[in-house]
């Protein structure tokens, strides 16, 4: 199976990035289309084409602007362009390639859920992306694409772009709203959700960058020709971040289902002399795949998700048998701990437990009863917080451990790694 | 003693008015400190930030505090950040973030005494499919490195 290029189809050009560019390929077209309907039947398409969130929870779009109260109250348009979730670059490549193309599905989902006024808010680190968006937007207004009364169609829409300055936190929406508010990027109990009660209290929708580009080619062509894209259940198609221990890593669009078996195979397959030993499918959250889940998982959100991880950001890092298990934790459970907000106690304390004690079998100081305290620890840190850090924290160590609890023993037993044959020496700070 | 230039402050006012909240602005004002201040953004300049924005100091130190993009400490004129994070530390990031630590004489996150580097090891930064990466300061990402390449790009720099 090829690669199909709904989204990325122009990406290769350099002058895609630009408006000219992007109307010379077919740009901007579809947002006249969407002018003519009603935003009620916008909302209808989006809702059948099955389009779920693509920034990791994979929730129903169309459903999701639903939830919009009816109450008059102003309402928001968030585009989540924190893209924090390790090993996923895909919303980078999405800004950088086709500012516009992001600029039109925004246009087009604030028309539909009557917002008149939208923020992408980028992570701070991706400076080229804030400054490639900050000039299309200028030329959107130029072009009378932002603004008042839109092409004439009477609709009104203001867009602006906010960085961020470094927390993963907050690409969790509601710590993304306080965050945009200037607060510390800390999450908030839900419900209220953000759709009811978001930026400075009014409904707020937030959507990852490539499910609202991916609104374009639904309003384009419908809901029936997206939905040929995909399974039944996961439509469409997707963009994955493949990276690791592969030979062509990058991102690629391709139809929801795929097996992960030829996703490897369309980004170079493995290196030369070396085998697959593992994969984690959908940004470091998701729990692990060993060797005989990856050759049969299709890149879906019911197989992962039947196999007991899941599709997440569609990040999907390829682990090779040259690899130690104990030490890729090691980098995840530290991540973690860095990026806790500090709010829940079991989300504190937990991921710096997590992180104390893989440090100490890498450094050679595990004891053998270590192994079952860190899933003790991870246990219980499910499902007690306020947002899913928590437990994004405790999944690769539930996974990890049981599926590869001979590498864990032997680095404890023997004080170094069962694959390099060295103890790794600790370079975190 | 840090004070900003008049066109930061222009700057900052004009943050203030742009968004709904004028907290909104604390992020973006940060960010010029940070920039009129070879990369860190010092305790006077909180001071400064309270009165132009009129937003008390604890609630820009709060801000402040909780963002790891702002440096509060000098962090020399390259602040050289390593990503450290899967992909990145499976190309080898680790290994060139010591050797470069090691030929300067420095511990990870110290500058060095010419001033003129200081080497961190950052979390993921979205670049995952071009690693070995690192991000000098807040300037354009260098992709696809090893460690020769890295100490060309070093060496290279103005
Ligand atoms: C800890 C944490 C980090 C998250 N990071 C991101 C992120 O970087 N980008 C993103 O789009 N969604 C992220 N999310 C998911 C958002 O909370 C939210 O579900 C998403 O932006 C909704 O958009 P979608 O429905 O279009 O996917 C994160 C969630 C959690 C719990
Ligand atoms: S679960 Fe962790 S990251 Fe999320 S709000 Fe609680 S402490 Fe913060």
């Amino acid at each position: 199976m090829p690669e199909s290029k709904l989204l990325t189809e122009h990406y290769h050009k350099d002058e895609y990035r630009g408006l000219q560019g992007y109307k010379a390929n077919g740009g901007y077209q579809v947002i006249e289309k969407a002018f003519k309907m009603d935003p009620q039947k916008i909302i209808e398409e989006v809702l059948n084409s099955g389009l779920r969130g693509r920034g990791g929870a994979g929730f129903p779009t169309g459903r999701k602007w639903s939830f919009l109260p009816d109450n008059g109250e102003p309402r928001y348009l968030l585009c989540n362009a924190d893209e924090g979730e390790p090993c996923t670059f895909k919303d980078r490549m999405m800004m950088e390639r086709a500012p516009h193309q992001l600029i039109e599905g925004m246009v087009i989902s604030a028309f539909a859920i009557k917002s008149h006024k939208s923020y992408i808010y980028v992570r701070g680190e991706y400076t080229e992306s804030v400054e490639i968006l900050r000039e299309a937007i200028k030329e959107a207004y130029d072009a009378g694409y932002l603004g008042k009364n839109i092409l004439g169609s009477g609709f009104d829409h203001d867009m602006d772009v906010y960085a961020g300055a470094g927390a993963y936190i907050c690409g969790e929406e509601t710590g993304m709203i306080s965050s945009l508010e200037g607060k510390k990027g800390q999450p908030k109990l839900k419900p209220p959700f953000p759709a009811v009660k978001g930026y400075l209290g009014k409904p707020t929708i937030v959507n990852n960058v490539e499910t609202l580009a991916a609104v374009v080619p639904i309003i384009k062509d419908g809901a029936d020709a997206y939905k040929k894209f995909g399974t039944e259940k996961s439509t469409g198609t997707k963009l994955f971040s493949v990276s690791g221990d592969v030979q062509k890593p990058g991102n690629y669009e391709v139809p929801l289902g795929m097996p992960l078996r030829e996703l490897i195979e369309l980004a170079g397959g493995m290196k030369p002399s070396r085998t697959l030993k593992a994969v984690i499918p959908g940004g470091t959250s998701a729990p692990v795949l060993n060797k005989e889940e990856a050759e049969k998982a299709t890149m879906d959100y019911e197989c992962l998700a039947e196999m007991g991880s899941m599709l997440g950001s569609g990040a999907v890092t390829i682990i090779d048998d040259t690899r130690c298990m104990v030490d890729m934790l090691h980098v995840i459970t530290h991540f973690y701990h860095h990026e806790s907000c500090g709010q829940c106690t079991p989300c504190r304390e937990g991921t710096g437990w997590l992180n104390k004690i893989v440090n100490s079998i890498v450094e050679g100081r595990g004891r053998l009863q270590d192994i079952d305290t860190l899933c003790k620890v991870a246990d219980h840190m499910k499902g007690k917080t306020i947002c899913a850090l928590s437990d994004a924290a405790a999944l690769p160590v539930l996974s990890f451990v049981p599926k590869f609890r001979s590498e864990f023993e032997f680095y404890i037993r023997e004080g170094r790694s069962k694959v390099k044959g060295t103890r790794y020496a600790e370079m975190h700070a | 003693m840090f004070k900003l230039s008049p066109e930061g402050v222009e700057f900052v006012k004009s943050e203030v008015a742009r968004y709904e909240s004028k907290e909104s602005a604390i992020i973006p004002a940060l960010y010029r400190v940070q920039k009129e201040n070879d990369n860190w953004v010092p305790n006077e300049a909180i001071s400064e930030l309270s009165q132009i924005m009129d937003i008390p100091e604890a609630r820009i130190n709060e801000v402040f505090h909780f963002y790891t993009m702002f440096n509060k400490e000098p962090v020399g004129k390259y602040h050289v950040q390593v990503c450290t994070n899967v992909a990145c530390a499976m190309a080898g990031t680790r290994e060139i973030l010591k050797d470069l630590c090691d030929e300067h004489g420095v511990k990870v996150g110290e500058v060095t005494s010419d001033g003129r580097y200081c080497f961190q090891n950052v979390e993921c930064l979205g670049s995952c499919g071009t690693a070995p990466m690192l991000q000098i300061n807040q300037d354009k990402y260098n992709e696809n490195l090893d460690i020769e390449k890295t100490k060309q790009l070093l060496k290279d720099l103005p």
